[in-house]
């Protein structure tokens, strides 16, 4: 969807230009949730993370008039509130820092690999369990997606974010990039280390059952 | 022409995104298909990340605390008569 609006956000854009509440409203009830979400990853405070969301939409209806529809109005919305969390954490002393991309831990723990001593180095001693017979309703229950939210939530800040905005929001990875102001390459290892610290929690629990 | 050393498993996942994304330089991907053609657990693994990323995609959005509505629509309605 990116370089282009979609129909239903350039009537969106329009209502909001002209001072439509219920529009605003739609808006904030599509987008709201999920930008406290994001702005608590960067000040991990409730109260501030409130706060940044104001002062986001502050933006968000301030900037209206001059907004060109090179991105989509959700990845703009979603640059604004990037950017002000991150302004404010650093106000806060505590900045978000994307070049710090964690410890380089291996994904999976190094004793689920043969040792070179074995004619097999480096393959898995135990093969990872076929999660194809785990019924959707277990997959997506609310208490697989309560896992997995806390798995998130015990990332470092970046991995947090960037799986969160790719994973969870479904942006691309150009609109992360952009949004985050951070390299191609420095996204896709963050999320790497994310997606597989969140694998991790989830064969723990499968497998458990 | 040496042949090209068998990918391991232990190095497998540590590609899985690149390969995922599509970001992996063509040989490394023939590379990488090749073991998965002959490696029931790299299958599996590669499985569980998809599904993974479907799973996570579906943590719903928290809900907006209903204060934080109203002032986000008393910020609206002061823009409006500002604006």
């Amino acid at each position: 969807m990116s370089g282009s609006l979609l129909t239903n956000e350039l009537a969106l854009l329009d209502g909001l230009r002209a001072g439509d509440e219920a529009v605003f409203a739609a808006l904030v009830g599509r987008y709201g949730g999920a930008m406290l979400r994001v702005a608590q990853l960067y000040v991990r405070s409730r109260a501030i993370a409130e706060e940044v969301v104001q002062d986001a939409w502050i933006g968000v209806l301030n900037g209206s008039a001059r907004f060109e529809g090179r991105s989509s109005l959700k990845t703009w919305i979603f640059r604004i509130v990037t950017n002000r969390a991150k302004t404010r954490a650093l106000k806060e002393g505590r900045s978000v820092p994307f070049s710090d991309l964690g410890p380089d831990e291996p994904s999976v723990e190094p004793e689920r690999f043969r040792g070179p001593e074995d004619r097999y180095p480096g393959h898995w001693t135990m093969h990872p369990s076929s999660w194809a017979g785990v019924p959707e309703e277990r997959l997506l229950a609310s208490e697989t997606l309560a896992l997995v939210e806390n798995a998130i939530a015990e990332l470092p800040s970046a991995q947090a974010i960037v799986i969160t905005m790719r994973d969870v929001e479904g942006f691309d990875a150009a609109e992360v990039c952009d949004a985050l102001e951070i390299s191609e390459s420095n996204q896709r290892v963050l999320l790497h280390r994310a997606r597989s610290k969140v694998r991790r929690a989830l064969e723990e629990y499968l497998d458990a059952a | 022409m040496q042949p090209e050393p068998e990918l391991t498993c232990a190095e497998l996942v540590e590609l899985v995104t690149d390969y995922l994304e599509g970001r992996l330089p063509d040989r490394e991907r023939r590379r990488f298909d090749e073991h998965l053609t002959e490696c029931d657990g790299c299958t599996a693994y590669v499985q569980q990340m998809r599904s993974t990323i479907d799973v996570t995609g579906h943590v719903p959005a928290p809900e907006l605390p209903p204060a934080l509505e109203d002032r986000l629509l008393d910020a609206f309605r002061g823009w409006r008569s500002h604006g």
